[in-house]
């Protein structure tokens, strides 16, 4: 590594350049270390931790004796337990689904060299800014029938109107799917904006010139090649849409009823609410398999892609 | 001048050492956050900084206290409880097993708790003899709360039974308002519940079924028409049910736009605090069919052990201050119930008021006295939880039939 | 760094341009409707809300519900307004915003250039803490913060919101840092600078566009949580998202709206405004290449 220096006599050199090496081995190392250790003590010994608890009987306050697959059990014979899984997927896939191709649509249309981009910009992204309490909060206030959307309707004419999804039990979610993509699509479209500003000019005009139409140069072109966004957009909005936890309370508090319950309101309502610790930690577990199974290869596939 | 400083000094220096004895503090958990409830509240407080002690509120709102219990939890397992806890029925027991409540018999024998609390009330707030909780006052949940004026331009007459109920609230809603005032909430769609249960079934029914959560009366042809009740009065009730916080429900009474309301004796508190006359602007009645009944909720709070000695006196000075009998009669006149406390003097509470002292007494030698399962005083929170989940998927799910309904009721009571 | 427009395929057909113009400007109404909403709301009397509508505008315009929002309105029995709880949000959110940064920052700059066997993998672990939900972390940090003694405090929060935004901070400068060439810091190696040296003379000064990236979202995310604030502090402690909870739930018989809509905004104000003011500056920051890699 040393380019041997004519004339100087290397082996002087060398003993303090091996120190400095090793510092800098071990360096990196070290930065790297409290960060490494607070996950694993704090994302992986909790989330074992929280394994554990799935295994006991553990009622108010936590119990560490094993009991078996008995939470687990209790778990799946448990009706709205269903109904937060079957939530979780129409509200994961339409929530996802929604930000990311309004959001690719909103980035499409400001590239067109718009005048005002910037106005537009911030008018689209500032949802973001808000906590879900806020969202919440006027959302609940804009789906009530009685005082928001519908009564605003019907006053202007159409007595017939109805949009009371907010307190219908089978729509309550669809509710909550408007409220999280209203918050969180100007974000994707920032993300997808910023991929397409990056693309390499040179490769569309060549298209172009080629006799591409403007249809084609979009799916074959510019769509593939912002997939390393529609990979950051996914994790953001998967991580946003597992946790959503304030807005479903904000909005619905989980209701009418329990049908706009979502595995994370189960979770908590269980551990914390019903004194039954052991089966809110056994219904986090499978909320964290389910993640797992989903995210780690995707992660893992586009970390090891990149290099 | 000089003299008087020096004095006041003097003065001060013979003070100092009494200056910190009483310089407790009391962080008291609760999420009372409504207007009659708020009112109480700021009683409490008022007496405990006459007796020298600060007060810390610790106020985390939200409906049935769900947020509040999980906050509990985190401060106890992170080894600093509040001082105080709104906690009420079985799950002191349970708080109580877990060994972190504070023992309040240096309280309780001297001022000789055991003779001024009915044995009911006295056993709940015992964990192995030794009091670990101090009860606030009795609610009386079987309560409907009835706007006289709606009624006469209905031509309607206030029911006493659920037959009488359909004809009334037929009446009612042909003349334009709204027949029951009610938020669709979990716990006020049980709280609804278990007064047609109690009036559909009776008290030993009931409490087979809530108390003793025996499944054959769970699972019952008597359930299957407490449900099948429910669905009948389901029909008088407003489409903005859904999710209306219990006070504003009132307010629908007390504003002349809806005939009754299904609730406890809290809801007083709010015709109180708008200046309503009982008797005159509203009229108490019990729920249909259960007259002689008594479905009682009692709010208490738990002590937690202290570390700290001037927290445990400022903690001992808490429980004297809530079983003082100026402190019990101030915060029930606010909060709508009676006072805990037996033989005090009832004269400035109201008709409803001394009506709801008397059927107490009644119905604990009558043997009508229920506990709330609604209200966390008839069973543990999981099979309550389970329940609140049935009664609330059946308001919610039209096509749910009372027998299907009946089963999961037989179900949800195993849940521990 | 923008570049310029690529798609003069929309160029001269002004049928295109409207169409495009038209959309944009639906969606932007959709957008803005829920704050037009709210800000109306606050600035109506209880009556004008009963009377009218949603999109109504007021028909006089009153700023007592954004005085009381402030001030005098009740969070439980205290009743002060949310001034005391913004304060409270300010002082811890501003050192975990900068400790998070920072260490992101190493983290980032460690797991580009500095690498070793197994960074990689233990990239990918640290990735999949971003996922954990909060609730299923309160007790065991309610048990670890109270062994720290911690546990109910501003330094607890500070703690806990560190913690769990490391995963972020980190992939945020590391995606960016992957776009630094290497031989920049090659050549510095070899003309004998060392880690930190390298950090401060090279990368530091290209890293402000991420910098700026990583503290909006960092400070978003603090700002606005509530799960954390709401369990792990107390009474005069609570950050503002938790006193607005408690405000919007604390009704006296009559549901002041206007106050909660006040109060929701006063919330809302300082995330606002640093998107409003910042936000290009995060779009330059990602289009440098925050989410590219």
């Amino acid at each position: 590594m040393i380019p041997s220096v004519a004339g100087v006599d290397t082996a002087l050199v060398r003993p303090r350049k091996r120190l400095a090496d090793y510092v800098e081995t071990v360096l990196p190392k070290v930065v790297l270390g409290p960060t490494l250790i607070c996950a694993l003590l704090f994302v992986y010994g909790f989330i074992l931790w929280t394994a554990w608890l799935s295994f006991t009987e553990s009622r108010i306050l936590p119990r560490y004796d094993f009991a078996g697959l008995v939470q687990y059990i209790a778990l799946f014979a448990n009706d709205r337990w269903w109904i937060a899984l079957k939530n979780l997927a129409i509200f994961g896939s339409l929530f996802i689904f929604f930000c990311l191709a309004i959001g690719l649509l909103l980035a499409i249309l400001l590239d067109q060299r718009i005048r005002a981009e910037g106005f537009l910009r911030s008018i689209y992204l500032y949802p973001m800014a808000l906590s879900f309490i806020v969202t919440g909060t006027a959302w609940r206030w804009i789906l009530n029938p009685g005082l928001g959307f519908e009564h605003l309707v019907r006053q202007l004419g159409f007595e017939h109107f109805t949009f009371d999804w907010i307190v219908t039990p089978g729509m309550s979610i669809y509710a909550v799917v408007i409220a999280g993509a209203w918050q969180s699509t100007g974000f994707v479209m920032a993300l997808f904006l910023a991929g397409l500003r990056g693309i390499d000019d040179a490769i569309i005009k060549a298209a172009q010139v080629d006799g591409a139409g403007p249809v084609r140069i979009y799916t074959s072109i510019i769509i593939p090649s912002l997939r390393p966004v529609f990979f950051s957009s996914l994790i953001i909005l998967g991580h946003i849409a597992i946790k959503s936890f304030d807005l479903v309370m904000a909005l619905t508090g989980g209701g009418p009823g329990f049908s706009s319950d979502l595995p994370a309101t189960f979770m908590y309502t269980f551990a914390f609410n019903r004194n039954q610790i052991g089966l809110g930690a056994a219904s986090a577990m499978m909320m964290l398999m389910t993640v797992i199974a989903i995210i780690v290869p995707m992660i893992y596939s586009e970390t090891r892609r990149r290099g | 001048m000089k003299r008087s400083i020096v004095a006041a000094a003097l003065g001060a220096i013979a003070l100092a050492p009494f200056a910190g004895v009483n310089a407790g503090e009391v962080e008291v958990l609760h999420w009372w956050t409504s207007g009659g409830e708020a009112k109480s509240v700021a009683e409490l407080k008022k007496e405990l900084e006459a007796k020298g002690d600060t007060w810390k509120d610790f106020a985390v709102a939200g409906g049935g206290g769900e947020t509040a219990m999980t906050v509990l939890k985190s401060r106890v397992v992170s080894g600093q409880p509040p001082t105080a806890a709104q906690v009420k029925g079985p799950q002191i027991q349970e708080w109580a097993a877990e060994g972190v409540l504070a023992n309040l018999d240096p309280v309780a024998k001297p001022e000789k708790w055991d003779s001024l609390l009915p044995s009911v009330v006295s056993n709940v707030m015992k964990y192995q003899g030794h009091y670990v909780a101090v009860p606030v006052n009795v609610h009386r949940v079987n309560w409907m709360w009835v706007n006289p004026e709606v009624f006469k331009k209905a031509g309607a007459k206030i029911p006493t039974t659920w037959d009488e109920f359909a004809v009334a609230a037929d009446k009612i809603q042909k003349a334009g308002f709204i027949a029951v005032a009610h938020g669709g909430q979990p716990w006020q769609d049980s709280t609804l519940f278990e007064s047609i249960a109690l009036g559909v079934g009776g008290a030993a029914w009931y409490r087979k079924a809530f108390v003793d959560l025996d499944p054959k009366a769970l699972n019952s042809p008597t359930m299957e028409k407490a449900f099948a009740t429910l669905r009948m009065v389901q029909k008088y009730i407003d489409k903005d049910a859904p999710n209306r916080d219990w006070n504003l429900a009132t307010a629908m009474v007390i504003n002349g736009k809806a005939g009754m309301q299904f609730m406890g004796d809290w809801a007083k508190g709010e015709f109180t605090a708008a200046g309503k006359v009982a008797g005159r602007d509203y009229i108490c009645a019990p729920a249909p069919g259960t007259k002689d009944a008594f479905t009682f909720n009692i709010d208490s709070f738990i002590m937690f052990q202290q570390k700290d000695p001037s927290k445990q006196k400022a903690q001992q000075d808490l429980a004297s201050a809530i079983m003082d009998v100026h402190f019990q009669e101030v915060f029930n006149l606010n909060k709508g119930s009676i006072p805990v406390r037996m033989g005090m003097n009832l004269s400035k509470f109201d008709q409803c008021a001394k009506d709801s002292a008397a059927e107490f007494a009644a119905a604990a030698k009558g043997g009508t006295l229920v506990p709330s399962f609604a209200h966390e005083m008839a069973m543990h929170p999981a099979p309550k939880g389970a329940m609140f989940d049935v009664i609330t998927a059946f308001i919610n799910t039209p096509s749910m039939t009372p027998k299907q309904a009946a089963e999961k009721m037989a179900a949800a009571g195993k849940q521990t | 760094m923008a570049e310029p427009y690529r798609t003069q395929t929309a160029g001269p057909h002004l049928v295109a341009r409207a169409a495009v113009y038209t959309l944009l400007i639906l969606f932007a109404l959709y957008y803005l409707m829920p704050l037009f909403v709210m800000v109306t709301t606050s600035l109506k009397t209880l009556d004008d809300i009963r009377g009218g509508n949603l999109l109504a505008l007021p028909r006089e315009v009153s700023l007592d519900a954004w005085v009381k929002a402030w001030g005098s309105a009740c969070t439980g029995v205290f009743c002060g307004g949310l001034k005391g709880n913004f304060m409270n949000s300010v002082s811890f959110v501003v050192p975990a915003v900068a400790i998070s940064t920072l260490i992101g920052a190493f983290n980032g700059y460690v797991l580009t250039m500095w690498r070793f066997k197994g960074s990689d993998a233990l990239f990918t672990l640290l990735l999949i803490g971003c996922f954990i939900p909060f609730q299923v972390v309160l007790l065991p940090m309610a048990q670890t913060l109270g062994w720290l003694g911690i546990a109910n405090s501003i330094p607890g929060l500070i703690f806990v919101h560190v913690i769990y935004g490391l995963a972020f901070t980190t992939l945020f400068f590391r995606n960016f840092y992957v776009t630094v060439p290497a031989e920049l810091t090659k050549a510095a190696r070899i003309d004998g600078a060392g880690f930190f040296m390298i950090f401060w003379r090279i990368i530091l000064p290209l890293s402000p566009p991420i910098i700026v990236v990583c503290v909006i979202w960092q400070f978003t995310q603090i700002w606005n949580d509530f799960l954390f604030g709401v369990v792990f502090s107390s009474g005069q402690r609570q950050p503002i998202t938790v006193a607005l909870n408690n405000l919007v739930n604390t009704t006296t018989g009559v549901k002041e709206y206007n106050v909660d809509m006040a109060a929701a905004i006063i919330a809302a104000l300082p995330t606002l405004f640093v998107y409003v003011v910042a936000g290009k500056y995060f779009l330059r920051g990602l289009t440098a290449g925050a989410v590219k890699g």
